[in-house]
């Protein structure tokens, strides 16, 4: 069976079309990155009424909540990346899953350490074995993994392909990781943390956390194109267009 | 079938030429577990608690520990790549290999575990629990310790990189394997769990030779 795919796609597999077309994107993202996250951190942070439990400190679900959100969805998006680069031989594919690693990895830092800020006043400790924090420090774990593995091989085209590999395995086990996880939890403690179960929040709250999720999208959107146009331009260095490009630049 | 069981003879017959290959992982298994009185504390109570986490965090690790040397040898001296390039299925050349590991270091982990248990004032009731869970479960810790060994068989530094891989991916077996054995010391009923580990070992039974087979291409292409 032979599927064909869209002409936009096979056309995302040149480096140079794929470096000028993220140029052209790049502006409006961040511009939309901008107004989102100013947006949603003012009106998270200063108009949206408080928690009639957690008072203020309920706040900083505007930053743990997408970054939680981020951090799951970059590590599909790196596998699939990875998937696709493995199908297509497509080296592009490869150049964003690699920038997807350390990006995943430090949402997933930002996710803990927002947890513990918020965890101090609530549940009274920096960290708790809950099903959920512990899902997402083992999803850094892999994420440190892909990582190491990444930067072990000399060969760019076969740590290219080795990450690839380990980013689906990855995949396939993380929800099995994430029901055994929660699984455990129920067993080993009461479900004591009722304070998390929100009661349906409100639109004036949820309306800014949805604006920031969206932001959080677009400025990762930003930073992972910055990052693959630079992989870009590192690995294309003995072509001509680059070389323009680095000229141009110069002027 | 043949292929399989020739292939499956030549890695048997490699591995008793090496006997220490056999010693070694039960010997770390032993030691580890050892580590822990020592550490903590040797009252029976606390002992027993723990003891099934411990001691399936010692299997774990004595298997992390062996699955690096998997497809080392054969890699260098260069008969993997007579596998890769042999017309005869990878996915069995593979299964074979991961068989004799599980053979040398889970089979036989399981077989002393009981010596372990003891130790550890394991209730009683509980040993049978303890030699099933780790039958079921460290099948599936030699599949997945065999992507991550696959994957750095090339490179010089494999050990603690094969760690970094793999342990995130042994902890459903871990969570399963000990609840297993927990349950099985209270007399409660494990069929549950042995389920749920069978399942993840039948998972991994199909998927991970394919994981296995295409890192072996990479690792010896590179």
């Amino acid at each position: 069976m032979k599927i064909k795919m869209p002409r936009w796609f096979y056309q995302l597999a040149s480096p140079r079309w794929f470096y000028e077309i993220t140029g052209k994107l790049l502006p409006w993202f961040t511009v939309a990155a901008v107004l989102l996250l100013v947006t949603g951190t003012v009106w998270g942070l200063v108009f949206a009424p408080a928690d009639y439990q957690q008072g203020n400190s309920f706040r900083i679900i505007y930053i743990h909540v997408p970054s939680s959100i981020l951090a799951q969805s970059y590590y599909m998006m790196m596998a699939i990346a990875g998937a696709v680069g493995l199908i297509w031989k497509m080296k592009i594919a490869h150049v964003v899953a690699g920038a997807c690693a350390p990006i995943g990895a430090s949402i997933a830092v930002m996710s803990l350490a927002t947890g513990a800020i918020w965890g101090k006043p609530t549940w009274g400790a920096w960290w708790v074995w809950d099903a959920r924090l512990t899902a997402m420090l083992v999803l850094l774990f892999l994420y440190i993994g892909v990582i190491a593995l990444n930067s072990a091989f000399e060969n760019k085209a076969s740590s290219d392909k080795a990450t690839a590999i380990l980013s689906l395995v990855g995949l396939v086990n993380i929800p099995i990781i994430k029901y055994s996880v929660e699984w455990w939890n129920t067993l080993h403690q009461p479900a004591t943390f009722t304070l998390t179960e929100k009661p349906a929040m409100p639109p004036e709250m949820w309306i800014p956390l949805l604006i920031m999720v969206l932001g959080f999208y677009c400025f990762f959107a930003v930073i992972l194109m910055s990052r693959a146009r630079i992989e870009v331009l590192e690995r294309e260095k003995r072509s001509e267009w680059v070389t323009k490009v680095v000229q141009e630049y110069g002027k | 079938m043949n292929f399989f069981m020739s292939a499956l003879k030549r890695d048997l017959l490699l591995v008793f030429r090496h006997r220490n290959d056999i010693i070694n992982p039960l010997a770390f298994f032993l030691m580890v577990a050892v580590l822990f009185p020592l550490g903590v504390s040797p009252d029976p109570t606390f002992l027993s608690e723990v003891a099934p986490g411990v001691i399936w965090v010692a299997a774990l690790l004595a298997c992390l520990l062996s699955v690096d040397g998997i497809f080392r040898t054969d890699y260098e001296d260069g008969s993997l790549e007579q596998m890769l390039v042999s017309s005869e299925s990878l996915y069995l050349v593979v299964l074979a290999k991961v068989l004799t590991h599980w053979l040398v270091s889970g089979f036989c982990l399981a077989i002393i575990s009981p010596l372990v248990a003891m130790m550890f004032f394991l209730p009683e009731q509980g040993y049978f629990s303890l030699v099933v869970s780790l039958l079921l479960g460290t099948p599936t810790l030699s599949l997945m310790g065999a992507i991550g060994a696959a994957l750095t068989v090339a490179l010089r530094k494999g050990g603690v990189l094969i760690s970094l891989l793999v342990l995130p991916l042994y902890i459903p077996v871990l969570i399963f394997g000990a609840g297993t054995v927990q349950a099985g010391a209270m007399g409660l009923g494990i069929q549950g769990y042995l389920a749920l580990l069978a399942a993840i070992l039948v998972l991994s039974l199909m998927l991970a030779p394919f994981a296995i087979s295409a890192a072996l291409k990479i690792s010896v292409r590179s």
